[in-house]
């Protein structure tokens, strides 16, 4: 049998399950070959995802990409389940092995030995978020929310504590919550309309008749609130940071994905089943993402400011990340969408390296010390035994400088200074907003477009003082008995790679952003992914068995 | 029969969520497994209530589809329940270990100032 390139849209799915499966037949004796076992195949997965990309993009490139359809079990489309690999999954797969792969590096420093499973759990992880990424219909998609939740309450706890297990009590209460909204929402759609997957669903939407419209309208209502959970709009955020803050760092920075999950799947499904409404724009449903996402960049960005230690402060940058994402989604623009793309993966990039470098620079500190620190300069308070003290001149340990320059490019990131890609990203954004070409279509420029920049841009002000003033307490001001966190290269080596991805992502930002605009083009146009997926050709019975009739 | 299941789930998601907003983990538990209860009642809802009739057509068989009960929200059930039983099973583990640890079972891990 020849194995077609269609058969490789289910490996980021197989991959992470036989591995992780695995690994459960290793004890803790064998962590060597269970790590080696975890690294292999996150670098397959890299490898896939790349092919998979390949495989959408340059294909036919004119015509809006290609879609990949896999019929497992070989049923006519819209019925069983199906896996659908167009330019956005593809895209998030990369993204998702990028960030694995560093994750997991960075946890062989000794993360992946503070609990039981880790390799396991982390690799269930991928699956779940793969296969949520990749499925073409809305009961499967809660399946694999289900998995990657599962393994994320396992990875909130690596490593136990107090801390953690009163953050993770929290989290894995309030997902099992937005997990019964989910079905609640997927119900009420199923009711409506008799079906589930996703590009026949998208079909059947345009026809109901007016009197179920209520009925589907508050299914896609209480769908939306599940992914706004797990995206973290405000004001279903507050557990948001909390729980990223007490999570060991290598689960954290894998974390920075899954609140992308909520955004991707909002994405998908508004432009899917309500793109082709004209009046889309104006509905309820995009003003509460527009509005939603707003009120979150607010708080994030009140949250950064007063955050004392630094796993807050990361916690609350996801939430602006977040925000920013929502505001764009409901503002409906393809031009927009095609900067929001692109700040998602470069502000997800960042996130997650700001999280292992959290843990590192923490390491040689004591906790109770640096909220001391924030507080005193909030009551003024001056430490006067510094300016008593002659200073010579201190040596900047390179263990610091490293550290401090890696801090110095996430800053940067972050804030959307140049010349790194959150720069770009904001700028992109920004541009699109005000564009000729939109701001054309109607008499004067919207006030929402200049509340949107005005806080996208305060947000990154916010940022830039939060991460100051960390930074000089962290880097500058090394009290005497701080003893220097011991790094090791392993650990340093994923953070710095991620920076390097971004600074890749600066440098191509032109054929980024070209396929940025493709992705966004085909997710305002929905009708080649429905075609792709309901005119998906079946595979022919193996010659060897005859058909029954 | 409409109404019967109606209000059941309508009791079942009244009580499921008073006992989620208490503030003891075992109130919690309990008020989770009660939500889901009603949760599946309701997806069994949307395949319309029927009786008597079979979920399963012939094969080759041309058949009105009025006929037989829709077994998509069954399967749905089915599924939602095996996830639905191994998270509360997992949240009971987190609830017992935060007991242990904490020393109360109050959802903050600490007793509120009387």
């Amino acid at each position: 049998m020849k194995l077609s390139p269609e058969h490789l849209v289910i490996a980021p799915i197989l991959i992470p399950l036989i591995a992780g499966a695995l690994q459960l037949f290793l004890d803790d004796r064998g962590r060597k070959l269970k790590a080696s076992l975890s690294i292999l195949s996150t670098v397959a997965l890299l490898a896939v995802s790349v092919l998979l990309l390949r495989l959408t993009h340059t294909d036919n490139e004119a015509t809006g990409g290609r879609i990949a359809v896999y019929l497992l079990g070989n049923w006519p489309p819209p019925f069983a389940i199906n896996l659908v690999l167009d330019r956005l999954s593809a895209m998030m797969l990369v993204l998702t092995a990028t960030l694995a792969l560093s994750a997991l590096i960075f946890s062989l420093g000794r993360w992946h030995k503070a609990g039981v499973h880790f390799h396991t759990l982390f690799l269930l992880l991928l699956m779940g978020l793969n296969g949520a990424f990749l499925t073409g219909d809305l009961f499967n998609l809660f399946v694999f929310f289900e998995v990657m939740l599962a393994a994320s309450y396992g990875l909130v706890l690596h490593g136990s504590g107090l801390l953690r297990i009163k953050a993770g009590l929290h989290y894995i209460a309030i997902n099992l919550v937005a997990s019964l909204l989910f079905l609640v929402g997927v119900a009420l759609i199923y009711g409506v309309t008799g079906t589930l997957n996703m590009a026949d669903l998208a079909i059947r939407i345009s026809q109901i008749s007016e009197a179920n419209h209520m009925m589907l309208e508050s299914g896609a209502a209480i769908l939306s609130v599940a992914f706004l959970i797990k995206a973290g709009m405000w004001p279903l955020s507050f557990w948001l940071p909390a729980t990223y803050a007490a999570a060991p760092a290598p689960s954290a920075a894998i974390f920075a994905i899954m609140s992308k999950v909520g955004i991707y799947v909002l994405l998908r499904l508004a432009l899917l089943f309500f793109g082709n409404d004209p009046d889309f724009p104006d509905s309820p449903g995009a003003q509460i993402l527009l509005y939603g996402g707003l009120a979150t960049i607010g708080f994030g960005t009140v949250g950064v400011l007063a955050s004392q230690t630094l796993g807050r402060f990361a916690g609350f940058s996801v939430l602006i990340s977040s925000g920013t994402l929502l505001t764009s989604i409901g503002l409906v623009q393809t031009e927009v969408t095609a900067g929001a793309l692109f700040y998602l993966v470069s502000s997800t990039l960042a996130i997650s390296a700001l999280f292992m470098l959290i843990e590192l620079v923490e390491r040689g500190q004591n906790m109770a010390a640096s909220v001391l620190a924030v507080t005193m300069e909030a009551f003024g308070y001056q430490d006067e035994e510094m300016e008593d003290e002659e200073i010579v001149g201190v040596a900047i340990p390179r263990t610091i400088a490293v550290l401090g320059t890696c801090f110095a490019a996430c800053a940067i990131l972050l804030i959307g200074l140049p010349p790194l890609s959150g720069f770009v990203a904001k700028f992109v954004i920004l541009s699109a907003l005000f564009s000729p070409d939109i701001t054309s279509q109607m008499d004067i420029i919207p006030a929402t477009s200049w509340w949107f920049m005005a806080l996208l841009i305060l947000s990154g002000l916010a940022t830039l003082i939060a991460m100051s003033r960390s930074g000089i307490h962290t880097f500058w001001v090394l009290p005497v008995d701080t003893m220097l966190p011991r790094v090791l290269f392993i650990e340093i080596l994923p953070i710095a790679a991620l920076l390097c991805a971004t600074l890749v992502l600066t440098i191509q930002a032109g054929p980024v952003m070209r396929f940025m605009e493709a992705t966004a083009t085909s997710l305002h146009t929905p009708q080649p992914y429905i075609e792709g997926v309901m005119n998906a050709p079946r595979a022919a019975p193996p010659q060897s068995i005859e058909v029954a009739e | 029969m409409e109404l019967i299941l109606s209000l059941g789930i309508g009791i079942l998601v009244g009580s499921g969520v008073w006992l989620l907003l208490r503030p003891r983990t075992y109130q919690i538990i309990i008020g989770l497994g009660l939500l889901s209860y009603a949760v599946n009642l309701f997806i069994f809802s949307v395949g319309r209530l029927v009786m008597d009739r079979p979920p399963v057509t012939q094969a080759g068989v041309r058949v009105d589809p009025a006929a037989f009960a829709d077994p998509v929200p069954q399967a749905l059930i089915l599924t939602a329940i095996v996830i639905g039983f191994a998270t509360t099973a997992l949240f009971l583990v987190i609830l017992l270990a935060a007991r242990g640890l904490t020393g109360t079972d109050h959802v903050d891990g600490e007793e509120p100032d009387r």
